[in-house]
């Protein structure tokens, strides 16, 4: 079970949280017209990468906020993570 | 037979205490303090099993932890458990046990011809020889197979007893007592660090139990008591025993089941009989100590062949002799201190030394007791069938290729020594990468990639001096670098018996013209002769051999057998060992009982359980309860004898006519409050937002970002900047995730709160034609007429001195309200309710009938919006805004969405109005076309039209639009019916909503 350090809560176990997939996807614009390719990408396509990636986590069973965690998916090795408001560096 | 092979004087048992039990149906006796094994021992009895493969006899050949197979059968206060290793067991008075994988009986086996047709079974027997022909696999292998084969019987009852999990933190976890865990346990603990020291066994003190060592001016055993107690004493340290760390996972979290009252003859009231701790450490030291390992020889699997260290164990703990006549083969130091133990309990054993003159203080030792010891000596086979009788023996040359001549000399043990394997489980789970030691010829732990540290003889250190220092050592570093503290503790005088080197010497070959048996990995019954057929057949790599020969498999993870079958493929493969390499350690380490695993989270406490605050007025009033999700609602009331389809046909009739209410407390509830509030909304639903006023409710479908339905619901706008919104039972919890989403990450310049609130009000549904005259009375102050209270209009009104908020929303499809109070007041509400609606023939309703009104009525519900279908599918279309954009709109104009004949949801009615139609059943257009006939549709929802009295359903329907009126087949192959329909619109009863609206 994962060690997940909450930005305002601290260290908890990863069974408060639950997961909410890759944290660089941006959302178009509304209103904003965008292709098929800009659409499915932001919809569907997704890298499914070994290695470090930024995804999401929601502290469901805490603050109930959306956080931000670089994993490593091989290794489950957690290197930082951000409060939703913070930009991934 | 009493007690036959037991010591006076001697071992840690309490002798006061005298135990009776039964093993195969007979009745023995032991002491308090005795395992299974030491007293089954004591007794004589060596035969305890049948092997897996080839239903050999077996006997004991661990003394712990390390046992391949001395596996019985467990009775204990009438419930029964498999699995268990007699070497594990503690003895309880009135214990029963019995012996697994023989049949009829361990002493008459019907599975041992298979060791006469060894052809039969050889490697990868599984996938040869239960391959064909495929019509014996149920008549004749698998019955064989079950019967057979396993270890055990698992009980079919209910286990009566209580298992529990705990979470815990803490700065060190130290795995086993021995001496690297006392020491650095106690250093740590000095030093203010919050420890966990978890040992296995009844005991502490691990090898200190039987070595002839001094720490301090003290024996090791005493060394290891007043350390113990002494870390009891101290707050910052628990201390476990009968507690297994088995497995190690990510982010340093460990798993520990502890087995509170496995060694009692029944559980003690409030006690559980297991517990399994969740430890997430800071740090971990593995002090797992290392297993001894066997030299392979001819039938080395007979009853009374066993470790060296194990009958050390039997004879200094239990006080118990394996054998009176014994042999010792070892190619270590080690041999000589079992041997010199027989020799002071007065047996003379008769050592066989694979080395030629090894010099050491206890070969000297040995000698200068004139133990008959014989060098360059090896067994090649073990004689006797259910127990050893005898061995044969012989000289071997330098080169350990050539045997001289073969003597048989009468022994009934063989003890034997085969140098240590440290016990890197753990630190091999936690993704260690190991490394070859060549000096001790085996594995130990090598990087880390989590925090952890081995220590002691699972770090291949086998000297005491030295673990105790390195111990001390790493407890005290790194505690300091946790609590900051720097106290050292003294480190004590240490006196050990110098040992010399090992011979690397593992596998007796055969003499000529023999095929004895030399067994590996003895719980999985695999062969030297099988590994070789697994080479010759093309495997290569450790994992396929593994898998083939089932080598190291089980529950056994190779503990003895492991190190071996790699010094076979290597030597055959002509590779080095570390070349080979090891297959991966999984957890857990030992075997943990399902109970455990599950702990408390069983029957009705395996999900949580959520009542309205009706609920006990429903149970009053016979209310039958269905589990929606974690919610109980009632299905039905009912009255008599009534079925569910007479009841619930009853009420939703009752309402059609006159007045019903329904408990809708479930429905999740959602605050949304703040200045941005509407145009949250405005973008999260389909339609539009902005302009509701205050007062006002909408219905509302939100989507997901591919144009799925997500949900659906009414919203309310309570005031300016405050709405009520509602979901769907099933989907509150989802949709309060979905708005925090974007309101925290996508849009977080909106100003918006949103709070669930589904606890906080109780709802009540009142649904009929006399709803609007039976509102009238409950709030006698407001104006509930039409123009009043309008459709989709909201007031707050007073329930004889009860706020209530009042929202005329419908789902029945009739003149309905639906009113919420807080909670706490919920069951005044219902009370008065059913107390005024006496006068209107009221009858509550349960979720049967309410999906029969709404079914028929065409509003959709969670079997339609089930995660495939858009808003067109749902015929929602009409709720797409135009002018704005939403959530997922973007995705509507994907080819499929648009498609002209796209699915959509219809009415399907029998022709014959009388049969029922299977909810999940197809839609056919012939239903004689050949397979696969094209299907369709789906049929989503089933009702009995209490409108129309004849079975109604909802089905998505390809080309649904232009489906209406046309004849069709219904086709369920699983209830094997096949129903003419027809199609007809999905709005079965007033299709023009004007009930809702009158
Ligand atoms: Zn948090």
């Amino acid at each position: 079970m994962l060690y997940i350090k909450c930005p305002h809560c601290g260290w908890r176990s990863q069974n408060e949280f639950s997961y909410g997939g890759d944290a660089t996807v941006k959302r178009p614009k509304l209103g904003k017209e965008v292709t098929d390719q800009e659409w499915d990408d932001f919809v569907y396509n997704r890298k499914s990468l070994r290695g470090k990636h930024w995804e999401l986590w929601q502290h469901l069973s805490g603050c109930r906020q959306w956080i931000k965690v670089e994993r490593d998916t091989a290794t489950h090795e957690i290197f930082k993570t951000l409060k939703a408001s913070e930009e991934i560096s | 037979m009493t007690q036959s092979f037991r010591l006076e004087n001697v071992g840690l048992i309490n002798r006061n205490k005298k135990l009776s039990f039964k093993f195969n149906g007979k009745v023995y006796y032991g002491y308090e303090g005795d395992t299974l094994a030491s007293a089954l021992i004591a007794n004589g009895v060596h035969l305890v099993g049948r092997s897996f493969k080839y239903h050999r006899p077996r006997g004991f050949f661990g003394a712990g932890v390390d046992e391949p197979y001395a596996i019985v059968q467990l009775y204990r206060n009438g419930e029964t458990e498999p699995n268990i290793k007699a070497t594990e067991q503690e003895l309880f008075e009135g214990l029963e046990a019995t012996s697994v994988n023989c049949w009829p009986s361990v002493n008459f086996d019907i599975g041992a011809i298979n060791n006469f047709l060894k052809i039969f079974l050889p490697a990868g027997f599984y996938y040869k020889t239960f391959m064909w022909p495929k019509s014996f696999w149920f008549k004749v292998y698998e019955p064989f197979i079950r019967k057979a084969a396993g270890l055990g019987v698992a009980s079919t009852k209910h286990d009566k007893e209580r298992y529990e999990h705990k979470y815990e933190y803490c700065d060190l976890l130290i795995t086993g007592s021995g001496p690297s865990g006392l020491a650095s346990a106690y250093a740590a603990a000095k030093n203010g660090a919050r420890v966990i020291l978890a040992e296995d066994k009844s005991r502490f003190g691990g090898t200190l139990l039987t070595s002839e060592v001094n720490i301090g001016n003290q024996s090791g055993k005493e060394w290891a008591e007043s350390i113990i107690s002494e870390l009891k004493e101290m707050p910052n340290v628990t201390v476990k025993n009968r507690s297994q760390v088995f497995g190690y996972y990510d982010h340093n979290m460990l798993v520990m089941s502890e087995r509170i009252s496995d060694h009692l003859p029944k559980t003690k009231k409030f006690h559980p009989k297991q517990r399994l701790w969740y430890i997430r450490a800071k740090e971990v030291l593995i002090s797992s100590g290392s297993i001894e390992r066997p030299i392979v020889f001819g039938n080395n699997d007979t009853p009374g062949v066993m470790l060296s260290s194990a009958a050390k164990e039997y004879l200094k703990v239990y006080g118990v002799l394996v054998g009176k006549n014994p042999l010792i083969f070892t190619n270590n130091d080690s041999g000589y201190e079992t041997a010199i133990e027989f020799y002071k309990n007065g047996i003379n054993p008769i050592i066989l030394d694979t080395r030629k003159d090894p010099k050491s203080e206890i070969v000297d030792e040995a000698k200068n007791l004139g133990i008959n010891i014989k060098f360059s000596y090896v067994v090649v086979a073990a004689q006797g069938y259910k127990k050893v009788k005898s061995a044969d023996i012989a000289k071997i040359s330098e080169d350990k290729e050539q045997l001289g001549t073969i003597e048989n000399i009468k022994c009934d043990c063989i003890c034997v020594s085969g140098f240590w394997t440290p016990t890197i489980h753990l630190a091999s789970q936690s993704g260690n990468k190991t490394k070859f030691k060549e000096d001790i010829d085996a594995f130990v732990p090598g990087t880390s990639k989590q925090n952890e540290t081995t220590l002691g003889a699972a770090n291949g250190n086998y000297t005491l001096e030295e673990t105790l220092k390195n111990s001390f050592e790493a407890g005290h570093k790194l505690s300091k670098e946790i609590t900051k503290n720097d106290n050292k503790v003294s480190f004590p005088n240490v006196i050990e018996k110098k040992s010399t080197v090992h011979d690397k010497f593992w596998c007796v070959p055969l003499p000529k013209g023999k095929n004895y048996k030399r067994f590996l990995d003895f719980q999985n019954d695999v062969a030297v002769s099988d590994i070789e057929i697994a080479l010759k057949e093309g495997y290569r790599s450790i994992e396929h051999v593994k898998r083939y020969t089932t080598l190291g498999m089980a529950t056994d993870q190779g503990k003895t057998s492991n190190l071996n079958g790699l010094q076979l493929v290597s030597k055959i493969e002509n590779k080095v060992v570390p070349a080979v390499g090891h297959t991966t350690f999984r957890p857990p380490y030992t075997p943990v009982s399902i109970g455990a695993i599950v702990g408390r989270e069983v029957g009705k406490h395996s999900k949580p359980t959520r009542k309205s605050p009706m609920h006990s007025w429903h149970e009053k009033n016979n209310a039958v309860f269905v589990d929606a999700g974690v919610w109980l609602r009632p299905r039905y009331y009912k009255q008599g004898n009534e079925s569910l389809f007479e009841g619930s046909k009853r009420e939703a009739k009752n309402v059609r006519t006159n007045v019903g209410v329904c408990d809708v407390t479930t429905l999740g509830k959602i605050d949304i409050k703040g200045p941005d509030a509407a145009e949250l909304l405005n973008r999260v639903y389909t339609n539009a937002w902005l302009k509701l006023p205050v007062g006002k409710a909408r219905y509302g479908v939100m989507l997901r970002e591919d144009g799925i339905v997500m949900d659906d619901g009414t919203t309310t706008r309570i005031s300016e900047n405050h709405y009520h919104m509602t979901t769907t039972t099933a989907q509150a919890a989802n949709v309060l995730s979905h708005l925090e989403y974007y309101l925290q990450l996508v849009w977080p310049e909106l100003n918006v709160n949103v709070v669930s609130t589904t606890e906080q009000w109780a709802g009540a549904a009142i649904a009929g034609p006399k709803s609007r005259e039976l509102l009238q009375k409950l709030f006698p102050k407001s104006d509930v007429s039409n123009e009043g209270l309008p459709f989709m209009g909201y007031m707050e009104g007073d329930l004889f001195g009860v706020k209530a908020r009042i929202f005329r929303i419908s789902f029945s499809g009739e003149l309905a309200y639906e009113v919420n109070v807080e909670s706490d007041n919920g069951y005044f509400m219902w009370e008065k309710i059913m107390e005024i609606g006496q006068e209107f023939k009221i009858q509550p309703y349960g979720t049967e009938a309410l999906s029969t009104l709404r079914i028929e009525m065409g509003h959709v519900a969670g079997s339609e919006l089930d995660g495939r279908t858009i808003p067109y599918d749902n015929s929602l279309e009409g709720l797409l805004s135009k002018k704005k954009d939403f959530i997922g709109k973007r995705s509507l104009n994907r080819k499929a969405f648009t498609a002209e004949d796209r699915q959509k949801i219809v009415g399907v009615v029998p022709l014959d109005k009388k049969t029922s139609i299977p909810e999940g059943s197809h839609l056919v257009k012939d239903s004689n076309a050949p397979l696969p006939n094209p299907k369709l549709g789906y049929i989503s929802a089933s009702c009995w039209s209490v409108e129309y009295d004849n079975p109604f359903s909802l089905a998505i329907v390809k080309d649904g639009k232009n489906m209406i009126g046309k004849k069709l087949f219904v086709m369920s192959p699983l209830k094997n019916k096949v129903i003419p329909v027809e199609i007809v619109s999905s709005h079965y009863v007033d299709p023009k909503g004007e009930r809702v609206r009158s």
